[in-house]
C-alpha cells in the first residue's frame, strides 16, 4: 500500500488536465497529440492555458477552450482562462509520433511530412490505414472536417480520412 | 425596427485590417451559398471548407481591426452593422456565383493572389498580422491548388465546359488589377514595414495563372482595362445582395445570439 504518495506540483497537475482534453471530432486524439496545447502557467490558483488553432475557422476551438476550463476546475483550478495564440502557426510536425500512431490505428492516415503542400500539382503517396497498401487515390482534397481529406484504397476498396500535412 | 450603422475610425491600420477581413467574408459568404447546391458531393464540402477558413480570417481580422480602432466595436458589429458604402472589400469577390466555372475562376483568380500576399505578410513588422498571414497562406496555398486542379479539368474538358471557363475568365479578369493597387492610406504602412507592396506581387501571380490557364488550354486575356472601387466602398450592385442575407438576422433582432 502506498501510503501518503506525492502529489505532483500545481504545474504537472494543471498540465495533466489540459493534456487530458480530447479533440471533439477525432476523440482518440487528445489536444497534447495534437499539438495544440502549447503552454499552461500556473500562478496561485489560476491557470493561463494557450492553445493554437489547427485551422482558421476550426469550429472545435471553442468546444475545446470550454473542455480545457472544465477539466481544470475538476483539477481544483476554478480559474483558469484560455487564450488563442496564433503564432508560429500550428502545423502536423507539431503532432507526436504517439498521435500519429492513435489516428492510424483509429482508421486515419496520419498526415505525411513528405507532401509538400507547396507541389501544386504532385502526386502524393498516402497509405491506407486498414490495409497498409500504398495503391491509394484521392477522393476529395477535402473530407469530413478541415483537417481531413478523402482519399480510397484501391486494393481494399475501403475509403478512408488523410489528415492532411499542413 | 431599424438598426442604424455602427461609425468606424478608419485610421490607416483599421482600414487596412478591415480591407482584408471584407475580403476574407464576402469570399467566404459567397462560397457558403454553394452549401447543398454544389455539382458533387465532395465538392459540396469542399467549397464549405474553403469558406470555413476564410469566415476564421476574417474573425481574427475583424477581432483585431477592432482592437486597434479601441472603441466599443467587436468583430460582429464590424460584420453585421455597416453598410455597403463602408464594406472595402474586392470587388471580384462580391461577384456572383453565376455558374461552377465563374466560381472557381473567382477562387483561382483570388488564392493565387492571397496565397503570394499572406507569405509576403509573415515578414509585416505588425506581429499580430503576420501571425495571422502564418496562418491564411497555408490555407490559401490548399486553395489554390484546388481551384488551379478544377480549372485545368473546367478547360481541358468538354466544349462546353470549355466554353464556360473561358467566358467566366474573360468576364472576371477586369476586376483583377484592384488586387495589386493601393492608395495613399496604404502607401503609409507599406513605408513602415506594416504592409508590403502588392504590386510587386503581380509578376509571380500573373505567372501562376498563365501557366494554369496554358495547362487548362484557356486564352489569357489581353485587355488591360481594370475596374476598381472596392476599397473605396464603391461597390457593384451584388454586395448590397449579399449583405442583405448575411446581414438580416442582426438587422432585424439586434442583439441576437444562438
Amino acid at each position: 500500500m502506498v501510503v501518503g504518495a506525492e502529489r505532483p506540483e500545481p504545474q504537472q497537475r494543471a498540465w495533466d488536465a489540459a493534456a487530458s482534453v480530447v479533440d471533439p471530432e477525432i476523440p482518440v486524439l487528445t489536444i497534447a497529440d495534437l499539438g495544440v496545447l502549447r503552454h499552461v502557467a500556473v500562478a496561485g490558483d489560476r491557470v493561463e492555458v494557450a492553445i493554437t488553432p489547427t485551422y482558421s475557422g476550426c469550429p472545435a476551438m471553442n468546444m475545446i477552450a470550454l473542455e480545457i476550463e472544465l477539466a481544470l476546475a475538476r483539477e481544483g483550478f476554478p480559474n483558469a482562462k484560455v487564450r488563442t495564440v496564433l503564432s508560429p502557426a500550428w502545423t502536423t510536425d507539431w503532432m507526436s509520433e504517439e498521435g500519429r500512431r492513435k489516428l492510424k490505428d483509429y482508421g486515419i492516415a496520419p498526415p505525411e511530412p513528405k507532401s509538400s503542400r507547396r507541389a501544386l500539382f504532385g502526386v502524393q503517396e498516402i497509405k491506407c490505414p486498414q490495409c497498409g497498401s500504398a495503391n491509394t487515390e484521392l477522393l476529395s482534397e477535402f473530407g469530413s472536417t478541415s483537417c481531413k481529406a478523402l482519399w480510397r484504397c484501391k486494393s481494399c476498396r475501403e475509403p478512408f480520412d488523410y489528415f492532411k500535412c499542413h | 425596427m431599424t438598426v442604424s450603422n455602427i461609425q468606424v475610425s478608419e485610421t490607416p491600420l483599421v482600414l487596412y485590417t478591415l480591407r482584408r477581413a471584407d475580403d476574407a467574408l464576402v469570399l467566404g459568404h459567397r462560397l457558403s451559398e454553394w452549401c447543398g447546391h454544389a455539382p458533387i458531393l465532395e465538392e459540396d464540402m469542399a467549397l464549405a471548407n474553403m469558406g470555413l477558413d476564410l469566415l476564421g480570417q476574417a474573425r481574427e481580422l475583424y477581432s483585431y481591426a477592432a482592437k486597434v480602432e479601441g472603441r466599443d466595436n467587436d468583430e460582429d458589429k464590424l460584420a453585421y452593422l455597416r453598410d455597403v458604402r463602408q464594406y472595402r472589400n474586392l470587388l471580384l469577390l462580391e461577384q456572383p456565383n453565376d455558374d461552377f466555372a465563374r466560381t472557381m475562376v473567382r477562387q483561382l483568380f483570388y488564392s493565387a493572389f492571397a496565397d503570394l500576399y499572406w507569405r509576403a505578410m509573415m515578414k509585416s513588422s505588425d506581429q499580430t498580422l503576420a501571425a495571422i498571414a502564418a496562418r491564411s497562406e497555408k490555407e490559401s496555398a490548399y486553395h489554390l491548388r484546388h481551384s488551379s486542379e478544377w480549372i485545368i479539368r473546367l478547360g481541358d474538358g468538354t466544349e462546353e465546359s470549355h466554353a464556360r471557363a473561358q467566358a467566366a475568365v474573360d468576364h472576371l479578369w477586369a476586376f483583377t488589377g484592384e488586387m495589386f493597387a493601393v492608395d495613399e492610406s496604404e502607401q503609409a504602412l507599406i513605408h513602415k514595414g506594416v504592409a508590403i507592396d502588392p504590386a510587386t506581387l503581380r509578376p509571380l501571380w500573373l505567372k501562376t495563372i498563365s501557366d494554369v490557364l496554358a495547362e487548362a488550354t484557356l486564352a489569357l486575356p489581353s485587355s488591360e482595362w481594370m475596374q476598381q472601387g472596392g476599397r473605396s466602398g464603391r461597390h457593384s450592385e451584388h454586395l448590397g445582395h449579399l449583405l442583405s442575407e448575411l446581414q438580416y438576422m442582426q438587422r432585424s433582432f439586434p442583439g441576437l445570439t444562438w
